[in-house]
């Protein structure tokens, strides 16, 4: 079968793979912190308030490069729900990348915590001290980040079934290599 | 062709066992896995009365009112910690004094334990965030020990304290305390203790394990509990907002600084008496308002929310309280609606 060739740009790929492994952290990390009272509570705390920024600088470059150098066609034989599906989680992952760390920033300014990161670095409040505004957006938070790791399950699920099953070159897109 | 349908088959496994890990391992992460790890919310339901909790409120210390003021630092503590807020100088301080119970209603004179929330603010933007109380160690030695006591406290089988007790001989200190300590009718009057210990770094970058008190410039007088009852079932907070509109209330803020050898990962051990002292400053207490409408409402006194020169210490109790605090945060505003606000104590 000969697939799509062509990749996307050494950039997007490791901007990607950079991502990959943070989203996840962060996904693992916002879980398991919230469901321990463990002294490394207070270490989670901090890394995840940390990744959760880094991942929003992230976003916004890897939108930035997207909008530069594009990315690879998607097989013109690949069934229109399949497209379909393809752009939408896509559109959707780009979504929460970025609302995702926004909303935790914007949940803690409502609540008037300092937002301290590692190095005790300190950020800004985003919002005047609410609690009605801190209650929605912690239900947000909360909520999106199951819709958020199921998404990613879903792509990478996806992916190897680009890779394994179809065989279309949709994989080897993101994949290391010339 | 037989093969590459083989091969499909086998590929399509692979990708179901990927997923099928990736969600396990997210759920055992979650705790979903393993009932037996204490979560914050497990710990927090344990605080509730047999009635459920009071919606709106704190989990525990439901029972409060606010105060504004400053912390006046005399610059001593600079040689602990780099801290701004120990520099010579004034800081605006936001606090609530309240009750160990997680009825807001309840009447003073049942509530054994008083405490303290306190946030002081630097201009650099430092914050540093303590809840105190009054005994002079604290019930248990660890979090899940914490959680047996409201358990067993709870039980309807009359052997479960005396279990609880046999199982746990560090509670001897603090039943001492709690059954024979002197009441006293005035927050004013009151030692509040941080009882967890911490670890300052000063601007050398020299560790040292500290604990602290606010000690009252006020002397204590103390109280029979049944003439403290007789003085009514809101005497403190009615005691407080006259003593305050009277004259402002002074607490010298003591932190007592550890031997290498003393034991900083159990609150229920109390530090040899002779331990280095430093009297850091003075907490005024200028303003009392209404919690309802008040401005420490909707804080959380996070002990782990700590200033540059201040971190946690190997005692597990602050982050486990973070934890719990969150999680009784998380619920009460989301419940707001619940616990209104009275415009008419919103007046100055």
């Amino acid at each position: 079968m000969t697939g799509i060739t062509t990749r996307f740009s050494s950039a997007q790929r490791l901007l990607h793979w950079l991502m990959a492994v943070g989203i996840l952290a962060m996904l693992f990390i916002g879980v398991g912190m919230v469901s321990t009272i463990g002294q490394r509570y207070v270490a989670l705390l901090v890394t995840h308030k940390t990744l959760g920024i880094l991942i929003l600088v992230l976003a916004v470059v890897r939108l930035v490069v997207r909008f530069i150098s594009g990315a690879p066609a998607l097989p013109p034989d690949l069934p229109l729900p399949m497209k379909l599906a393809a752009h939408l989680s896509h559109l959707a992952l780009y979504l929460l990348m970025i609302a995702m760390p926004l909303i935790g920033w914007a949940m803690m300014s409502a609540a008037a915590y300092p937002i301290v990161l590692y190095g005790g670095v300190r950020l800004p409040p985003i919002l005047p001290q609410s609690a009605s505004l801190h209650a929605v957006l912690w239900s947000a938070h909360f909520y999106l980040a199951f819709a958020f790791f199921a998404l990613v399950v879903m792509h990478l699920a996806a992916a190897l079934f680009h890779g394994l099953v179809r065989r279309d070159g949709v994989l080897q897109t993101m994949l290391p290599g010339k | 062709m037989p093969g590459s349908q083989h091969s499909a088959l086998g590929s399509l496994v692979l990708i179901s066992a990927v997923v099928g890990f990736s969600v396990g391992a997210f759920a055992y992460t979650a705790g979903w896995l393993t009932p037996g790890r204490l979560t914050p919310m497990e710990l927090v339901a344990a605080l509730a009365p047999p009635g459920g909790p009071a919606l709106g409120h704190r989990r525990n210390h439901a029972k409060g009112v606010c105060f504004t003021g400053n912390f006046e630092a005399n610059g001593n503590a600079v040689a602990l910690s780099k801290a701004p807020l120990f520099i010579a100088g004034r800081y605006p301080v936001l606090g609530r004094f309240n009750l160990a119970t997680p009825d807001p209603n309840a009447a003073d004179p049942t509530v054994r334990v008083r405490g303290i929330g306190v946030q002081i603010s630097a201009p650099d933007g430092n914050v540093w965030r303590m809840a105190l109380i009054d005994p002079p160690v604290f019930a248990v030695s660890t979090p899940q020990g914490f959680y047996d006591l409201l358990e067993a406290s709870k039980s309807k089988n009359p052997d479960a304290m005396k279990g609880f007790v046999a199982a746990h001989p560090e509670f001897a200190a603090f039943g001492e305390w709690a059954s024979k300590a002197p009441w006293t009718a005035s927050y004013a009057e009151v030692t509040f203790n941080s009882l967890n210990a911490f670890i300052f770094t000063n601007g050398d970058g020299a560790k040292n394990a500290v604990r602290w008190s606010l000690r009252p410039e006020t002397q204590p007088v103390t109280i029979a509990v049944e003439d403290f009852a007789k003085l009514g079932p809101n005497h403190l907070e009615e005691d407080i907002i006259d003593r305050v509109s009277k004259s402002p209330q002074r607490w010298t803020l003591v932190l007592t600084v550890a031997d290498p050898s003393d034991p900083t990962s159990d609150p229920t051990k109390a530090w040899p008496p002779e331990r280095r002292t430093v009297e850091a400053g003075t907490l005024v207490v200028e303003k009392i308002e209404q919690e309802a409408d008040g401005p420490c409402r909707d804080i959380n006194f996070d002990p782990t929310v700590l200033p540059d020169g201040i971190e946690v210490s190997d005692d597990p109790f602050p982050a486990a309280r973070s934890a719990a605090y969150a999680r009784s945060y998380d619920l009460r505003t989301s419940e707001a609606s619940q616990y209104p606000r009275t415009a008419a104590s919103a007046k100055p």
